[in-house]
């Protein structure tokens, strides 16, 4: 059953071919089987996956009218609020943290009848490219447990990789939905900025953060994103235009596409192994008829730059909030976090083995606490209310989160707001002229998604620098307000996936994910999985 | 460019943290690299350049300024970490005497 794609599995649910109930119930079987060593998910509520299984099967059954996703599991990213239920984004901050109010995307997902199978580990506030910043614990990579899955994230790519969701949402800043999907084999597609609605999904950087759909295929990226696409009044930024079906138009295939290879995509830094694997893909439009065109997107070196100072200038605004005040972590009244980051222990009611993990308790944190708080000694500036803002802050971030706060306070403090911030802001223009000039003359812009295949957990963790690096061909996207997808396009010598990067003028998603989906009607690198067992 | 440990420690209040000695030392380090890629963007002339703050050409998007229900209160502190079920909690912030 896990071998079918989304879009057939719904089909078959609809035809009464199987139950939810049986399917949810094989993908909690797989959960259980390979979760312990993938670690893709946080929590998992198999009682309540079922009993919602259950309920839909039931509705079927009466003949009531039921939503486009009826009855297919779907993961979700733990950084997208769902009222009541923990919403952590794998942060000692927010561990418990229950929000009063859905995300629209999920109250999309609940009225389209999905299944919330789990909710899905990432980087630390969707801070990162290798999962390995959640404080809980580092996700793998399926295909090769010693390595990361990509971020942030990275737990929805694996937990679709391994088979263990036929679907999953996961968000994009900087290529939080492509570089793990590149990593893990699978499709995932940004949508332009304001697409989405990003009502209640926890703010990174409010210019440039998008959710978007994570599946085996293009066409099953296209099921999800007419989900979640659309205007919605609690988002000011997402645009009021009407949604295609996409679904209806993801298997035409494209005719006369005319593709852009960037020269500077395929210079110093790109594994050879990729640099192959996609000359290859572009063999393969060529051979259904796709004309390529040489270009150049001459600010695009400048992206990574640009990207780490506005991103973290946006982060250390959004992330201002968490004062130990309204919500989340508080020192000295909080349970005490435990040491976060990589290779660290993990509470004993989220261990290894069955997957299966519940947060604990979380009456302490609603109770008023009896004890009056200790006064800081320092004065003015450093009264106790800033020492506690100090020290619960400190003590519910974890190291990437701090150095991106730091260096956005940094950047956006007196004397250097012109020269980073505005800065970044008009070098960012140039980026987006760059593209506009370039869609001109081609409809996509193909190449890879990353430089190398999966490296190894803990290789990058103490050089920051080079871990900003591997983001160089996604961040522009973003900077731009463009949309974009990665498919798998070929399997190193190793065995590790390669992604192939399509990017498209904004609102253009219909011809990306038909774009997308010509290709794997003509290849099958999007069925392979991995060797786990 | 780079940044020196006195400074780094500056941003630090500012932006509310508290860093140990040793986390201080590290940052120092890798912001200093991160500044010095940065950098990067100085070669390039700007000059005649709009910074674009968003993707997005759109104005202020204006609603009906209609009373709606908003959050009520048992459930706006139900997340607070100290709060005495009608206001949030801080520490004294004036000296007494």
């Amino acid at each position: 059953m896990t071998n079918q794609s989304a879009t057939e599995l719904v089909r078959q649910l609809a035809e009464g071919e199987i139950t939810s109930a049986e399917l949810t119930q094989t993908y909690l079987d797989r959960i259980e089987r390979f979760d312990g060593r993938v670690k893709a998910f946080l929590r998992v509520d198999p009682t309540a996956a079922l009993a919602q299984a259950e309920e839909i099967d039931r509705r079927r059954k009466a003949g009531k009218p039921l939503g486009p996703l009826a009855g297919l599991p779907v993961a979700v990213k733990d950084v997208l609020c769902t009222q009541g239920e923990p919403t952590t984004c794998a942060s000692r901050m927010l561990e418990q943290f229950r929000p009063p109010y859905d995300a629209t995307a999920v109250a999309k997902l609940k009225a389209a009848d999905a299944v919330l199978i789990g909710r899905t580990n990432m980087d630390e506030f969707a801070m990162g490219g290798s999962n390995e910043n959640s404080a809980f614990f580092p996700t793998h990579n399926p295909w090769d447990l010693s390595r990361i899955p990509g971020g942030s994230s990275g737990g929805s790519a694996a937990a679709v990789a391994a088979r263990m969701a036929p679907l999953a949402l996961g968000t994009d800043t900087g290529g939080s939905i492509r570089c793990p999907a590149g990593l893990c084999g699978i499709s995932g597609l940004k949508p332009t900025y304001g697409r989405v609605s990003r009502y209640g999904l926890v703010a990174f950087a409010s210019s440039l953060d998008q959710i978007g759909p994570m599946g085996q295929t293009a066409e099953d990226c296209a099921l999800l994103l007419e989900v979640l696409a659309g205007h919605d009044s609690k988002d000011s930024t997402s645009v009021d235009l009407p949604v295609p079906r996409y679904t209806e138009t993801v298997c035409r295939p494209l005719e006369g596409l005319r593709l852009g290879l960037v020269r500077e995509h395929f210079g110093e830094g790109l594994d050879a192994e990729v640099d192959r694997a996609v000359r290859e893909a572009v063999r393969v439009y060529e051979s259904l008829g796709a004309s390529v065109k040489e270009l150049s997107l001459p600010h695009g070196k400048y992206a990574v730059a640009t990207y780490y100072i506005i991103a973290p200038c946006e982060a250390s605004s959004n992330l201002a909030r968490y004062d130990g005040v309204h919500y989340g972590y508080r020192s000295g009244v909080s349970p005490k976090p435990g040491p976060g980051g990589l290779g660290t222990s993990v509470p004993s009611e989220t261990a290894q083995g069955s997957g299966f993990r519940v947060q604990g308790s979380d009456a302490s944190a609603r109770s008023p606490h009896p004890n009056p708080l200790p006064k800081g000694e320092g004065t003015g500036s450093d009264n106790a209310l800033i020492e506690m803002y100090r020290r619960s802050r400190s003590e519910g971030f974890g190291a990437e989160v701090k150095r991106r706060i730091m260096l956005g306070t940094y950047a956006l403090s007196a004397g250097y707001y012109d020269a980073y911030y505005k800065k970044a802001l008009k070098v960012r223009r140039l980026i987006r002229q760059d593209f506009d000039r370039a869609f001109e003359e081609v409809d996509l812009i193909i190449g890879p998604v990353t430089p190398t295949p999966a490296f190894k957990i803990g290789e990058r963790i103490d050089d920051p620098l080079a871990m900003y690096l591997f983001d160089l061909y996604t961040v522009s996207t973003n900077l731009a307000g463009i949309a974009a997808i990665s498919i798998p396009c070929g399997l190193s010598s190793a065995g590790l996936p390669i992604g192939l990067h399509l990017q498209s003028p904004p609102f253009e998603e219909e011809r990306l994910l038909r774009g997308a989906a010509m290709f794997q009607q003509a290849t099958d690198w999007h069925t392979k999985q991995p060797p786990l067992s | 460019m780079s940044i020196s440990r006195a400074e780094v420690e500056k941003v630090s209040l500012l932006a509310r943290l508290r860093l140990s000695d040793e986390e201080l030392d590290r940052m120092t380090r890798q912001m200093g690299d991160i500044l010095g890629y940065i950098d990067l963007l100085s070669e390039l002339n700007t000059e005649a350049v709009e910074p674009m703050a968003h993707a997005l050409d759109v104005a202020n998007a204006f609603r009906d300024d209609a009373v709606r229900p908003s959050l009520d209160r048992e459930a706006a502190l139900a997340n607070a970490p100290h709060h005495d079920g009608e206001c949030y909690l801080v520490p004294a912030v004036f000296d007494e005497g």
